[in-house]
């Protein structure tokens, strides 16, 4: 039982030191560590999770992430993070973060039944 | 119109093909993956740099009179074109001409060997070439001029990525640093053709290669300083590539690169 | 949660057409399933680098050249994203080249054959990108959201692959009586590897089934091959090329062409090893990684000794 539930953190955003992949068994220091890549595709408009690289040091992954992500005009900035320091929200734990905004319409502009001569509103 | 600004900016485009083309050598076969495909963009833009300038080489050279057009190449298929009348193409002066009417330095021709070989001969060209080309963005032929503007940008991001890579492999392991040092040596004595005035560099009036050397070096010495390699005692140096007596190598780039026109000519591809 | 109802959420989550993400939990086999196919793709990409590398130095025109240059480069940012895929499945990049340097990952037979003529890069561009992208498209919608993400990635950079394989044919194909035949002769040795390229016929390929299930496959092998001769043979005939297969015909009542017998028997034989250029695909990466390990080695003490100074110097300074 407890192997399985350990499967719950597979993944690139692992809060464990080796996340990016070392799978226990195969000596992994020789490996350029992993980065996430985001970027901004133009001015006005948030960075976006791209995809991952292999990179010595920060400032290597900035460069490899625009030799390899930005090949076709993709971007105008990038942030590279590196994979093993992002924090992930645990799947397992989903129903009671995020069910409880389920109900919540009142949130939502739609939901308040004003008249149609209002304007600007 | 003199044939001098043809051989001029042939003298640039040979530099960019040849220079590509051996980067090219790499793709697929770099260290890993990330850098397999950062260094394929630096042959990208080298390509697409002597393109440009072969373009323009080709505009000079179908402007120039009959006569004038017969003394500018040896090769016995550019001849024949000539000789029919028919204008010239970018890739006829790339695929077309022998070694002797190339006019690249002999630096560019050198093998990729190894990592740091490939790495020590980019650092040593792109500092050239990023000096050169601020120069050339002043150029009175508007078209060097333009091109010279849009090339600089890329050489500028082709020396920062060539001199991080002789600063990691110098101050990186004892082997790494062995290797970089035995490159660097190696091709030092390549560097002094770069600012040699050639009889058509003089010519030209264009960017006095020669008064670019301080600059360079000092570039080049920051560098290898970071780097804790030991910059080279200025010793022998060898030249001729831009009066077109070059190293045996070109002849087998030229061999490799130009077997299809060469095999089936006159074909569209 | 007990083990039956994570498996039950899993089950429900995949019938629901609900994308499955690294930190969710799925099935051993599903896993260990997804890191083989998705493996093997990485290494196909890399590993087919190599045929058409092999013309970037002889391309017969600089247009030619770059385009060329610039594909072969693609083909190697699709390995790296499919292995980052697969990376966030619990096994290093590094484990992966392990197991393609060893023998022990499969990739693509296609690569296995040696590109003898520049009419292969119109082939290999037209033939077996082609299949590539008939079997790439469904799976932007499989199952696992880093594969299916990767996979959107790479089919949009490879239609302008097909593109260029399909001009080189064409511009060929318009050209001399010489460039024809290196077209037709281009088709002729390309054709019969391109639709192995599905795999085994559906009767013989055991994972099938259970992949279907899974959604890491979307159709059949023999779906997809079906699908791929329709398209082709018509292209085909636009250029004027004919496909090698005496038997294959329209067939009014499927709707579909008929085509002849492959040979499975070669096909096992290149899987096992014994294509004309096993060795050399498997020896030139092996060389790659091999003479590259001092570069990543240096890299990689460079940026801790880096990182060691900076540290002295903050302690330094308080």
């Amino acid at each position: 039982m407890n192997q399985l539930i350990n499967k719950n953190l597979y993944g690139d955003y692992g809060d464990k030191e080796n996340a990016g992949g070392a799978s226990g068994s195969h000596d992994t220091s020789s490996e350029w560590p992993l980065w996430e890549v985001f970027i901004r595709s133009k001015a006005g408009l948030d960075h976006k999770h791209a995809g991952s690289l292999h990179a010595a040091d920060a400032q290597m992954a900035i460069e490899n992430a625009r030799d390899v992500y930005t090949r076709r005009m993709e971007g105008v900035s990038i942030w590279v993070v590196e994979s093993k320091y992002i924090h992930a929200s645990d799947p397992g734990e989903s129903e009671s973060m995020y069910e409880p905004a389920t109900d919540k319409i009142y949130r939502h502009p739609t939901f308040y039944d004003l008249p149609d001569e209002l304007k600007h509103m | 119109m003199s044939t001098n600004q043809l051989f001029y900016t042939l003298q640039i485009a040979d530099n960019a093909l040849i220079l590509g083309h051996r980067i090219s050598e790499w793709c697929g076969h770099g260290p890993i993956l990330e850098q397999d495909i950062a260094i394929t963009n630096t042959s990208l833009d080298h390509l697409g740099q002597a393109r440009s300038l072969y373009q323009h080489a080709a505009d000079l050279f179908n402007a120039l009179s009959s006569a004038e057009k017969t003394n500018c190449f040896a090769s016995a298929a550019l001849q024949a074109k000539i000789s029919k009348g028919e204008n010239l193409t970018e890739d006829d002066l790339a695929y077309l001409r022998d070694g002797w009417d190339f006019r690249n330095v002999l630096l560019v021709e050198q093998p990729n060997k190894d990592w740091a070989y490939t790495i020590a001969r980019s650092f040593f060209y792109d500092a050239y070439n990023f000096c050169f080309y601020t120069e050339l963005q002043k150029s009175k032929d508007s078209a060097l001029a333009a091109i010279a503007e849009k090339s600089l940008k890329e050489v500028t991001y082709h020396l920062r990525w060539s001199s991080e890579w002789v600063i990691r492999l110098g101050d990186g392991t004892d082997e790494s640093h062995a290797r970089i040092q035995e490159a660097i040596n190696s091709y030092w004595a390549f560097t002094g053709e770069l600012f040699e005035m050639s009889v058509v560099d003089k010519a030209a009036g264009e960017v006095d290669v020669n008064a670019l050397k301080p600059v360079w070096l000092q570039r080049v010495t920051t560098v290898l300083d970071e780097a804790t390699i030991t910059v080279p005692k200025d010793a022998w140096m060898h030249s001729g590539g831009k009066d077109g007596r070059h190293t045996e190598h070109l002849g087998y780039i030229l061999a490799e690169m130009q077997f299809m026109q060469r095999a089936y000519p006159n074909m569209e591809w | 949660m007990t083990v039956h109802s994570f498996q039950e959420h899993f089950d429900k989550k995949i019938d629901d057409e609900v994308m499955i993400e690294p930190r969710d939990w799925m099935p051993d086999d599903y896993r260990k399933t997804l890191i083989r196919q998705i493996s093997q793709h990485a290494h196909s990409e890399i590993v087919g680098m190599l045929p058409e590398g092999n013309w970037i130095t002889r391309a017969p025109s600089l247009r030619r050249k770059a385009v060329l240059l610039a594909k072969v480069q693609d083909e190697g940012g699709h390995g790296l994203y499919l292995y980052s895929a697969a990376e966030t499945l619990g096994i290093s990049r590094d484990e992966m080249l392990d197991q393609l340097h060893t023998g022990k990952a499969k990739y693509s037979s296609i690569f296995n054959y040696p590109s003898l003529t520049w009419a292969d890069m119109g082939a290999i561009g037209w033939l077996v990108d082609g299949a590539a992208i008939m079997n790439q498209v469904p799976l932007c919608r499989t199952s696992y959201g880093p594969y299916a993400r990767a996979m959107v990635r790479v089919c949009k950079e490879e239609s302008f692959h097909q593109r260029q394989g399909f001009e080189i044919m064409l511009t060929l194909s318009n050209g001399t009586e010489v460039q024809k035949k290196m077209a037709q002769d281009a088709l002729n040795r390309w054709w019969w590897p391109s639709i192995m390229m599905f795999g085994p016929p559906d009767a013989d390929s055991p994972h099938t089934a259970q992949s279907m299930r899974w959604r890491i496959k979307r159709f059949t092998n023999d779906e997809l091959r079906q699908k791929f001769i329709d398209v082709t043979v018509e292209q085909a005939k636009l250029i004027g090329l004919t496909v090698p297969d005496p038997d294959l015909k329209w067939n009014d009542a499927t709707g579909h062409y008929d085509y002849g017998a492959i040979n499975w028997d070669e096909f096992w034989n290149v899987v096992k090893g014994n294509g004309p250029c096993n060795k050399e695909r498997l020896e030139a990466r092996k060389k790659a990684w091999e003479d590259g390990a001092w570069v990543r080695d240096a890299a990689l003490a460079y940026s801790k000794k880096r990182k060691a100074r900076k540290e002295n110097n903050k302690t330094l300074a308080a």
